[in-house]
């Protein structure tokens, strides 16, 4: 019983576990949930998901299976952007067409329109779909190149209460895999924190040489413990200019926030890629730079070096003297990388692009090249992999 | 069984996804981790859940320095080893040094009882980890006594959690999980019409306009939960503000009575009367 779900759950890339199966199904037994698929909802979501940032995804894969939608499982994967859709929407859209939605009051309008009549429909009769499809004259049938478009509203289906509980995805801000926002900042920061904390050093435990040493009927018991090491250092250096303008607005928030927790962090900005100098004041760039051989000689291999850019540029920004848009470099930018590496050893590069469009920019993969593939999507679980790659 | 339900009290709005978390913590006598923005009231749940079910409340909080075995025992050695200089014949039995904990209050209660752990994450990130085996076999040994101690009726836990660290897989899957989001609207009236029976009808829902209003404010760094909310509404009622001053000053103005009580952070109090400002000066040149 519900093994396929369970199954369904795990290649979907949740981590549920035997043990919490066997909650769900002793909890069903002892009748916990009743009878309706609301309950039944419920209970299954408070065994089996342990983290708020699932709960998009399982409500997903809930709806997928029992609705009978297997094969939907594929674009689980793929989230797609409503911004997007409209996008897509609007584009297949004639100037005629146009017209007569703005006659019907807009796009929003038009999406309420669309989602009574596919209700409607399913009252009627089965083959749905086919109704939206082909209807060539309905305002709806520019939407059919867009199988997608049609369903942001969300189908609506026999058990329709149902669905509507987990169909509404209330928990899609929390899912991990979005950009960071102002909230997932937040448990991004905790994130560094933790990481902040570890690392070793001998020192006296003194409550713990007392404990034992009365323990010891007053025999001196010296005991020493690891550090609690809060003393990360940490370089930051930050592609600036562009496309990268509103990402570093949300680095240094995110970097500066967390500044108590490291003992220290040191901003540097750079165009595009690294090469011979940088700069820690935007405005003033070309007037007070600061070498980077210098940097590499004030701030010891201690620190942990993070980049953040797009990495998105010609290549020739790279691999060539001179290529550089700003200036003449006479060494090239991979040079100049490969000698903060050298330094610093600990070292990742934080990408805001998606990883999924990482594959189309040959930049992107020079410098994930140059990185030792140590490059990591700007989102909670990209920081997530990155923080442990600086261990 | 019928009995044993939790519905929420008449103090305590519980939605459907909360309760049924709830009921399966407490049929399947496991512990129940809850989440959710500060302020959604969950670490008053488990006080609910105690008063409803008509149990004892065991509230164990924890702080940085909390460690697991605070929660079970502590082996006060240096006062033994005062004792021991002093001559006292207490030193003799060493059960006279163990003081125990909340957790072991808890198994030791003659009726089930509900435990509250609150603010798990506040302490150390093996915190969780060290409580493993009792909070599952809801038992443990105390090796200075060589004791078991074993739950006469195993506790209703409940364990909230600030998501200020990330908590072990290990732990997680012992327990239920609820996460408590803010409450829509509707969810919002009741939760008011519990605490404020009887509250005009159009002064709660210009109230529930404005604070909705303020919560959408964007670039909030603290925004207003519901503990906040009912604090305002307390005022509103002890100023007795009429409701078409809310509706007035949500027109034009938009800058709420007594807002002191909704935002307790002064950049954010300084950044809504910005807003304000040029909200009003846009009103003005239409």
């Amino acid at each position: 019983m519900l093994i396929p779900f369970f199954y369904l759950l795990r290649d979907g890339g949740m981590k549920p576990s035997i043990t919490e199966l066997l909650t769900l199904l002793e909890a069903m037994k002892k009748g916990v949930a009743g009878q309706s698929v609301d309950d039944f909802y419920y209970l299954s979501r408070a065994c089996l998901v342990k983290d708020e940032s699932k709960l998009d995804l399982f409500d997903r894969i809930f709806a997928a299976y029992f609705e009978g939608v297997e094969d939907s499982l594929s674009d689980l994967m793929t989230d797609v952007p409503e911004e997007w859709l409209r996008h897509q929407a609007e584009l297949f859209l004639s100037e005629e067409e146009r017209a007569r939605i703005e006659a019907m009051g807009g796009f929003e309008e038009l999406m309420k329109a669309l989602q009574e009549r596919l209700d409607e429909q399913d009252e009627r009769h089965e083959g749905g779909n086919k109704w939206i499809g082909t209807a060539g004259t309905s305002p709806f049938g520019a939407y059919g190149y867009n199988p997608e478009g049609v369903r942001i509203g969300q189908q609506g289906s026999r058990n329709r209460s149902a669905v509507k509980v987990w169909d509404r995805r209330e928990y899609r801000n929390l899912d991990d895999s979005v950009e960071l926002g102002t909230r997932n900042v937040k448990i991004a920061l905790r994130r560094l924190r933790k990481f902040a904390r570890e690392g070793a050093a001998d020192q006296l435990d003194l409550e713990d040489t007392i404990d034992k040493t009365a323990r010891n009927a007053g025999l001196l018991d010296i005991r020493m413990v690891p550090e609690r090491h809060n003393a990360v250092k940490v370089l930051l250096c930050l592609d600036i200019g562009g496309s990268m303008d509103d990402h570093v607005r949300v680095c240094e928030e995110l970097f500066s926030a967390s500044r108590s927790e490291f003992k220290h962090l040191e901003y540097f900005y750079f165009h595009n890629f690294i090469y011979e100098s940088l700069w820690k004041d935007n405005r003033r760039r070309h007037a007070e730079k600061i070498s980077t051989l210098d940097i590499t000689h004030k701030y010891g291999a201690d620190y942990k070096l993070v980049f953040v850019g797009d990495a998105t540029m010609s290549p020739y920004e790279i691999v060539y003297a001179g290529g550089s848009v700003e200036h003449w470099n006479d060494e090239p930018g991979a040079v100049w990388i490969k000698r903060l590496l050298n330094t610093y050893p600990k070292a990742i590069w934080l990408n805001p692009e998606p990883r999924n469009r990482w594959d189309y920019t040959p930049s992107v993969k020079l410098t994930r090249d140059i990185m030792d593939d140590r490059m990591y999507p700007l989102t909670i679980a990209g920081l997530d992999e990155g923080i442990k790659a600086l261990h | 069984m019928a009995d044993s339900r939790f519905n929420g009290t008449s103090t305590y709005v519980a939605t459907d996804d909360l309760t049924m978390a709830v009921n399966a913590a407490v049929t399947l006598e496991r512990p129940i981790l809850v989440k959710g923005e500060p302020g959604t009231g969950k670490t008053q749940l488990a006080i609910e859940v105690a008063e409803s079910l008509g149990k004892p409340l065991f509230e164990w909080h924890i702080k940085s320095t909390t460690k697991a075995q605070q929660g079970l025992f502590e082996y006060d050695a240096v006062a033994r080893l005062r004792d021991s200089q002093l001559g006292d014949d207490r030193v003799h039995d060493i059960s006279n040094y163990i003081v125990r904990g909340k957790i072991w209050e808890a198994f030791e209660s003659d009726v089930q009882p509900v435990l509250l752990i609150d603010e798990v994450d506040k302490a150390d990130i093996e915190f969780p980890n060290d409580l493993l085996q009792e909070l599952d076999r809801m038992e443990f040994y105390v090796y200075e006594t060589q004791k078991l101690i074993k739950a006469t009726h195993r506790p209703i836990i409940v364990i909230t959690s600030n998501n200020e660290k990330e908590l072990p897989d290990a732990f997680l899957r012992r327990c239920f999980f609820h996460y408590i989001k803010f409450p829509e609207q509707e969810t919002m009236e009741r939760i008011v019409d519990v605490h404020f029976p009887n509250l005009k009808k159009d002064l709660l829902s210009e109230a529930l306009n404005a604070f909705y209003k303020v919560r959408d404010v964007p670039g909030l760094k603290k925004k207003p939960s519901t503990s906040e909310l009912l604090d305002w509404i307390r005022l509103l009622l002890a100023e007795d503000i009429p409701p078409e001053v809310l509706r007035a000053e949500g027109a034009r103005k938009a800058i709420p009575p007594l807002y002191g009580a909704l935002l307790k952070n002064e950049q954010d109090v300084h950044l809504f009367e910005q807003l304000v400002f040029l909200d009003r000066r846009a009103g003005s040149s239409q």
